[in-house]
Order: C-alpha cells, then structure tokens, then sequence
C-alpha cells in the first residue's frame, strides 16, 4: 500500500483507490474583510473517502461550498478531472456529478421521502416541464426510469417502510439518511457531506457509517466529509485534512494526523507564553 | 385414519409442483415486493426457478440425503430454495433468521448441513462466525457450499465455496441437459416416506431438537385443513413469519402446495402492515400478540381523532360488540340490528378493516399463546372470522381447530380431520394423527418418550373437552396442574391468564396445590396504573406507594371478583377462584431469578421467596411487614420493606351444569 503512489493504490481492506479526481490549488476565500479559507491546497483521490476536520469556525463548511460551486473563491483554483472548472453555478456543477448533504437538513418537509428524493433526479431530466406535468409522451417513460433508480437507492439505504411517509414527520436519523438517499439519487461521482453525523445516538451513527462505508464500496463514489466525531472520522476516511482559521495544518493518513503536534495545538490549545 | 396411499402420483411437494404447473400454469403462485412494485411468478415460472436451482445445486455437489439449512426473511427464492433441496433428493432445513452464531452452531453442526442458503450478508457472516468461533476442537465445519439471495456487500468475500443465487441459477440453466435426466429420476424416487423437511423446536428446555416430518406428515395436514377451511387456489397468504416456525412451512409451503394458492413476501419486516394492506390476504395467521398490537393502535387513534369520528366509532363498534359475532356465526339478528350493522359496516367496520388490510380475510387463525376475550371478539365483530387453533411442531401444526360458526375465545375447537386426540388420567392431552412426526433426528430416546408405539403424543399440556360442545380447551401447562385438598383441579396458569387479560394486571402468580383455597401473588402495570393514577388525580411517589394504595387495592379486587365469577362458570375449574389475594411491592424480575429471561414466571422460586406472604394469605391476617432483597442491574444488593396489605376477593358459588 503506496499511498504516494500517484497513480493509486489498494488499502488494507481491499478498496482501489485511483489517481486524483479533484484537486484544489491555492485557495482563498472572503467574504468582506473576513477571510474564511486562506491559501489552501489539497487534492480527493478516485473512490476515496476524505475527511476534513477542524475546530468550529475553521472554514470547514465554506471549503465543501467551494466544492459544490455555492461560492466561488476570490483566488486559486479548482481542478476537476484533470481540467480547471470555471466559475459555475450550483446546478452546473451538480451536473458534473457532484452531489452533497447538508449541515442543517435541506429537504422538503412537506414533501414525501419517495418525491424528496425523486429532486435527487432532476439534473437528470430530459423532458420539459408541460410534459411532465401533464405525465404525457416521453416523461412517462422517463419518470419510471428515473424512479427505478430511486427505488434503488431506497432499497439501498433501508428506508422502504417510510417511502410514502412526508418528511416532516419522520425522527431526525431517518431525515439524515433520507437527505443522503436523495445526493444518492443523483448517482454521483463525488459525494460531499456536511456533518452528516451531527446529533445523532451512537446507534444511529453506526448505521449511518455503515452506509457510508458500504456507498463507497459499492458504488465507487468518492465522498468527502465533514464530521466532528473524531472516532468516526478516524475509521472511515483514508485521509484527513485539518484546518484551523481558515488555513491547512494538517494532511494524511488518520495516524499521521492523530500525531501531527499542530493538529493536537488546534485541537487541545496551546499556551501563548 | 392412516393414508398409506398417496393420491394420484402426488407424494411429494415437487410432485404437487408439477400439478400446480399443469393446472394452474399461467396464475401467480409467489409475489414479493420489491423496489416497491409487488413482482410476480406464475406457477410456470416459478417451476422453471426451481428446477434451475436444483440443477445448479447438482453442479455443486448436491448429493441425495444431504442437508440444506436455508436462513433468511421471508422470500420466493427462500421458498424455492427449499423444493429445489427436495427435488435433488435432499432435506431442506430451516433455521430462524434471528439466531444468533451460537444458536446455529448446534443445529448445524447436529444437523450436518452441507450447503447452507443465505438471504443476505448478515447471515453469511453468522455462517462464517460459527466455523471460525463456535466449533469445539473435535467439530469439523460441515458447510462445504454457501448460496447467498442478496448480493450486497457480497463482492469482497472469498467466494471459492460462495455463489450467488443468480449465478447458481444461471449454472443449473447451463447445464439442464448434463442434469435433467438426473434430476428427473431423483425426483420421481420421493414418495409418501421420505422426508419432506426438518424443523428444529425452539427448545425451551434443553437443546432443540430437530423434528422431522414426512411428506405423508406435511401433504395429508395439508389436504385435511385445506379442506376444512375451504381453501383454494385463488387465495392469498402474506408469508412473514419466520420460516423456521412449522406453521410457515404448512401455511406458505404445505396447504399453498396443495392448493395451488399465492404466497405474498413482504418488502422487509418493517413495511409488513403496508404491505398486508396491498396484499389483503383472504387467509390469514398471526400470533396474539400482532393482534393485540393492531387494536392498541386502532384505539390510540380513535383517541386522537375529532369528537365526532369518535361518536361514531363508538356508536358503531357498540353495535358491532352486540350483534357483529352472531352475524358472523349465521344466527338470527333482528332486522332494525341488521340495518345497523350494515350502515356501520359502511361507515366504520368497512374503511377500518381495509386500513389494517383484513377486508378480504375469509379465514384468520391466531395461536400459540391465550388471546384476551376482548381482543378476540372485537375483531370478530368487525365480521372478520378469526379462529383459534391448536398445534406443535410433531403433529405438523394442527392438533385442534374451530370450524366456522363454533368460535369461542376460551377453547380451542374441535380435532382437525384425521386427528385422535383424548384425554390421560392426569388430564394431559395425546393426539395420534397422520400429521404426527417421524422422528426427533439423531435422537430415538426423545422419540421414544414423546411417541408411544401406538403412535399417540404427549403434548404436554392438560385440557378437557366441554362435554356439551366437543370442543377441547386447554387450561395449563400438564406439569403445573395439580390438585387441590378436596381433590378438584388446580390449574394456576388457566386463572393467572384471565388475571392478566385486564391491562392494569402485569403478572399474578396463583397458588393452591394441596390447599383448601387459592390465593394470588398481582404485580400491577406500572404504565397502565400510573396512567390511570394521573387520571383520577392519585398522588403517588413510588411503585411501592402504588401498589398498595387503596383505590389501585380496590380496582384490583374488581377484578379478582371479576375473574372468579367467570372461573365459577366452568364446573370442572370453580375451585380455582381466588380467595385472597395481595399486590406486591416489587415487580417480578428476571435478575432477581424469580422469573426467566423470556419472562415467565418460575413458580417455584416465587413461592419459596416469599413464603412468609403465602403464609400470612393462608394464615388469615390483614397485613404483613416483608423485607425483600433485590438484585439491581449491575449486581448489588439491596433491600426493600414494605407493610402489605392482603386482601380477600368476592368469591362466586360453583354453578351447576344444567342437564342435558
């Protein structure tokens, strides 16, 4: 296991992990006079799982809306299979195969979980509105298709008994793991997830790990997230990038970053004498 | 009654497969819900499943008389799996998908299957934990060949003696013309002898022990019982109970086998009441307590509902109480009673049913434990023919069943066609039946002292039949029944069972062998009478506190009365009424071994614990000071004392049978 390895390598349990699918150049982001993320760099391999930590504040958030197109840095650059990405709207980069989970849960609360995450599905859709509104010619075909697909996912994330259930109704685990299902809709190449084990009880983030793991195994995706508990951070992700005030201070294999005395400064404080 | 014969070539349930194919070719014999479509297969097809199967497990070594443990959730393939076992000429058994490692080591290894289907990767990894983990030195693994139903997360694992279903599907097609003649003939050498299946009992004393049931055993039940209730091809059954249980395999195997009827999968467990909806099953089973489940939260949302909804279910379900059972049963109702039933079946029963998806059960069977009156009858008033039966593994499920118009809440109905069933001198039931097992697999001393020469059983439970309507009723466990100083029959479980019928009763433990009178140990509920407490404005700190508050002392002699008054309506058992009675300060436990982990209470230990009660309930006094150690959950010890008030119950005279 050559983790140098340009090219890629296999892991312990047996996952391929490929060349760099995206890599971030020197980026710096502001808002006003306040600069969120200062000058940093770092890349996400082919079908790994990546981690980004940091205390509160850290700009953790603002990096992962870098990512998904939310906000377009003032400098540096996004490269993206092998080829820089122009400033893009969301939907553009939705598009390309990202799709993402959010921090505080972003789902339609009025909405059941099965047309919830049908919206996963509609950078995917081909015909127009009318159409689909009046369910005639080609979008017949094209919704039974499209929820063939959703109804994998379902399958998939376990969630068959509240298909039909609105979503405002449901506990907030199930909510977290419906919002996943609809980024799953999208079938993603590159997965980012805000937080996604925030507020949950042990057994609901063993599940949720469970998921993860197993999207990735199954699928390939790559995934990048964001998550405080650093117990499951340290066993899902391959790699980890801290930061701290906005700027990178740590980057690699969990252990290296377990023992990097800047991330333990970060992490525990450090007298100023 | 003792068919050696089998009718027609049909002796085997591949045999009846071929029939059902011929007969019923093109009509759906299983659904399963998938991606949330309801997927079918015709008889037709799901042959032509089967028969791949069979022949992919011949290209994997499948021998004659080996055993197939297949494990997993209700599915099509599950099911196939099992025939396609048979039709090579080897034994399915079922195991329960809930057990874990430990458990399957013994049957597997007592068993020696040496193919084992799984449903899904959870049941892989128990396979494979109980050859890494649970094997003694001297067991060798005897699982050569595992078939797994769900790819999911299959990819990674070392697949030299690993196939997907799909694949071993794909195989036997392949190779249908190496293995068709063999097939053919191993088929045609199963008869009315050989073994159909192996069902282990859950054994609740000592190791399981494997049942094993005949062709004869499972086809003749089946025939008998389908005809019984009418059952035919066009029925429906939702199969989610667990495959292991005997009355799964009569239910979606046996009587669906020979009647050419549908068998439903639910989507996963969790959706099973959606999907009894979709389905509306015309025969139906489940154990009381999925019954009683259904009412709570039928009354939990009446309760939630608006004034004038509930006005109406009131209204209705009142109607349905008085009349619903007669109609059902065919007697004469009033024609303004008639009427009323009928705008009620359109207002409430109608929608009601169709909400717990029952519109279209023609015959519902509920077993295994004692059902509360009320549970049972309301549902019956709805119009919904729920019966009782009565039945263990050995005799392949049916013992006693309740043909349709002689229901009642408290027998358990009239011996199932080609069933013997009397009465020892200790008041222990024996049936002899072509449904009575073969034998207890590698284990003739058990066989020889569950199954006389003569082929008679012990069941092990003691009952009687009514004498003016033949019907069997059982009253308790055989070992618990004893007598009373006069002589008259003391059955504690019978009482205790009624006790516990009333919510605000969580446990009572009678006593009486060898006594002048019966006497009770009550545990309250603690959610049901703290709830009723907060109601009526009573004021309590402690379970102690409330279980010996007047008012909570008072309700409970309510019932006791309650109770006796009904035990006094049955000639045979008016001696167990409750004379005196008091209401513990602590609950029963499990830690404190005054109750099993399955938590039944152990009898004895409670009366040697609190002998001092039992004393002062039959030494005649009003109150008793008790110190009782208690073990908390993380060992320690420690004590509770509390003055008890004992309390003496109206009792009811014996009433007379009138004669006949």
């Amino acid at each position: 296991m050559n983790i140098q390895n340009p090219d890629g390598y296999t892991t312990a349990d047996g996952r391929e992990i490929g060349g760099v699918m995206m890599e971030m150049k020197n980026i710096t982001l502001r808002f006003g006079g306040v600069a969120a993320i200062t000058d940093i760099s770092f890349d996400i391999r082919q079908g790994e799982i990546r981690a980004i930590i940091g205390p509160n504040g850290a700009g953790k958030s603002s990096m992962l809306n870098v990512i998904s197109g939310f906000y377009v840095p003032q400098e540096g650059e996004v490269w993206f299979h092998g080829s820089r990405r122009p400033a893009m709207k969301p939907y553009q980069v939705a598009a390309q195969g990202i799709a993402r989970t959010f921090q505080n849960i972003a789902l339609f609360e009025g909405m059941t979980v099965l047309d919830n995450i049908m919206t996963g599905r509609l950078t995917q859709m081909k015909s127009g509105m009318l159409a689909q509104a009046l369910w005639w010619g080609k979008a017949q075909a094209e919704e039974t298709a499209h929820r063939e697909k959703v109804e994998k996912v379902i399958d998939f994330l376990e969630i068959q008994h509240i298909r039909k259930t609105p979503v405002g109704r449901l506990p907030y685990g199930l909510k977290k793991r419906v919002e996943l299902a609809r980024a799953l809709a999208a079938e993603p190449k590159l997965l980012l997830l805000d937080e996604p084990m925030a507020g949950m009880n042990v057994e609901e983030k063993e599940d949720m790990s469970r998921f993860i793991l197993d999207v990735n195994d199954e699928f390939g995706t790559t995934i990048a997230l964001i998550e405080h508990d650093m117990g499951v951070v340290m066993d899902l992700s391959d790699r980890v990038v801290v930061m701290d005030y906005g700027k990178k201070i740590g980057d690699g294999t969990p252990d290296e970053v377990r023992n990097n005395q800047a991330v333990i400064d970060a992490y525990l404080g450090v007298s100023h004498d | 009654m003792k068919a050696t014969q089998a009718q027609a070539g049909l002796a085997s349930i591949p045999a009846l497969l071929a029939r059902n194919v011929a007969q019923h070719g093109s009509k759906p014999a299983y659904r399963e819900k998938e991606f949330g479509i309801w997927q079918s297969w015709t008889w037709a097809q799901a042959d032509a499943e089967i028969r791949a199967m069979a022949m992919g497990f011949m290209a994997l070594g499948l021998n004659r008389g080996d055993y197939v443990a297949v494990i997993g959730r209700n599915r099509p393939q599950l099911y196939w799996a099992m025939v396609a076992a048979q039709m090579c000429g080897a034994i399915p058994v079922p195991l329960y998908q809930d057990a874990v490692a430990q458990e399957m080591a013994f049957v597997l290894d007592h068993c020696g299957a040496r193919f084992v289907v799984c449903g899904d990767q959870e049941q892989v990894d128990k396979i494979l934990e109980v050859e890494s983990e649970w094997l003694t030195e001297d067991q060798k693994p005897s699982v050569e060949q595992i078939v797994y139903v769900d790819k999911r997360g299959m990819r990674k694992y070392d697949h030299s003696r690993m196939n997907a279903m799909a694949d071993v599907i794909a195989e036997g097609q392949a190779a249908h013309h190496r293995f068709e003649a063999e097939l053919t003939a191993r088929t045609a050498e199963l008869d009315y002898n050989s073994t159909c299946v192996m069902l282990y009992t859950s054994g609740t004393t000592g190791k399981p022990k494997g049942v094993v049931l005949s062709n004869r055993n499972i086809i003749e039940t089946s025939k008998n019982t389908a005809d019984f209730d009418h059952l035919r091809a066009g029925d429906e059954v939702l199969a989610y109970l667990p495959m292991a249980w005997v009355g799964d395999f009569i239910f979606s195997m046996g009587q669906a086998m020979w009647t050419g009827f549908c068998v439903n999968c639910p989507e996963s467990a969790a959706t099973m009441m959606t999907d009894l909806r979709e389905i509306g099953p015309t025969y139906y089973f489940a154990p009381p307590r999925v019954f009683e489940g259904q009412l709570t939260n039928v009354m939990i949302r009446m309760e939630d509902s608006g004034r004038f909804k509930k006005w109406l279910f009131d209204k209705y379900m009142a109607v349905a109480r008085r009349v619903g059972p007669d109609i059902l049963d065919g007697k004469p109702v009033s024609a303004a009673d008639k009427f009323a039933y009928w705008l009620g079946d359109i207002l409430v029963y109608g929608p009601l049913k169709n909400t717990l998806g029952f519109s279209r059960v023609r015959v519902g069977y509920t077993a295994g434990e004692a059902i509360g009156p009320e549970i049972f009858s309301f549902y019956r008033s709805l119009g919904i023919n729920l019966k009782q039966l009565y039945g263990q593994t050995e005799a392949s499920v049916f013992i006693t069943q309740q043909p349709d118009g002689q229901v009642r809440a408290d027998t358990v109905g009239v011996p199932s066609p080609g069933v013997e069933v009397k009465i020892a001198d200790n008041g222990e039931v024996f049936y002899r039946s072509p449904g009575t097992f073969e034998s207890y697999y590698k284990n003739p001393e058990s066989t020889a002292s569950t199954k006389d020469p003569e082929g008679w059983v012990a069941t092990g439970d003691a009952g009687f039949f009514e004498e003016d309507t033949g019907h069997l009723r059982i009253i308790d466990r055989a070992k618990d029944v004893g007598k009373m100083a006069d002589g008259s029959l003391f059955a504690p479980k019978y009482v205790e069972n009624k006790l516990k019928f009333y919510p605000s009763i969580l446990e009572a433990v009678v006593f009486g062998a060898s006594r002048d009178f019966c006497t009770a140990f009550i545990n309250i509920d603690l959610n049901a009478v703290g709830n009723w407490a907060e109601r009526n404005n009573i004021a309590y700190s402690s379970y102690q506190e409330l279980s010996q508050h007047p008012r909570v002392l008072e309700m409970i002699t309510g019932h006791v009365s309650e109770v006796n008054e009904s035990v006094a309506a049955d000639p045979m058992l008016s001696g167990c009424q409750v004379h005196r009675f008091l209401i513990l300060h602590k609950e029963l436990d499990a830690d404190d071994g005054e109750m099993t982990r399955t938590r039944k209470v152990r009898r004895k230990v409670v009366e040697d614990k609190f002998s001092d009660l039992v004393g002062a309930l039959y030494g005649g006094k009003s109150e008793i000071y008790t110190e009782t150690e208690v073990t908390y959950e993380d060992g320690r010890k420690g004590a509770i004392k509390a003055t008890l008030t004992l309390a003496d119950a109206a009792v009811a005279p014996a009433q007379k049978v009138a004669a006949e």
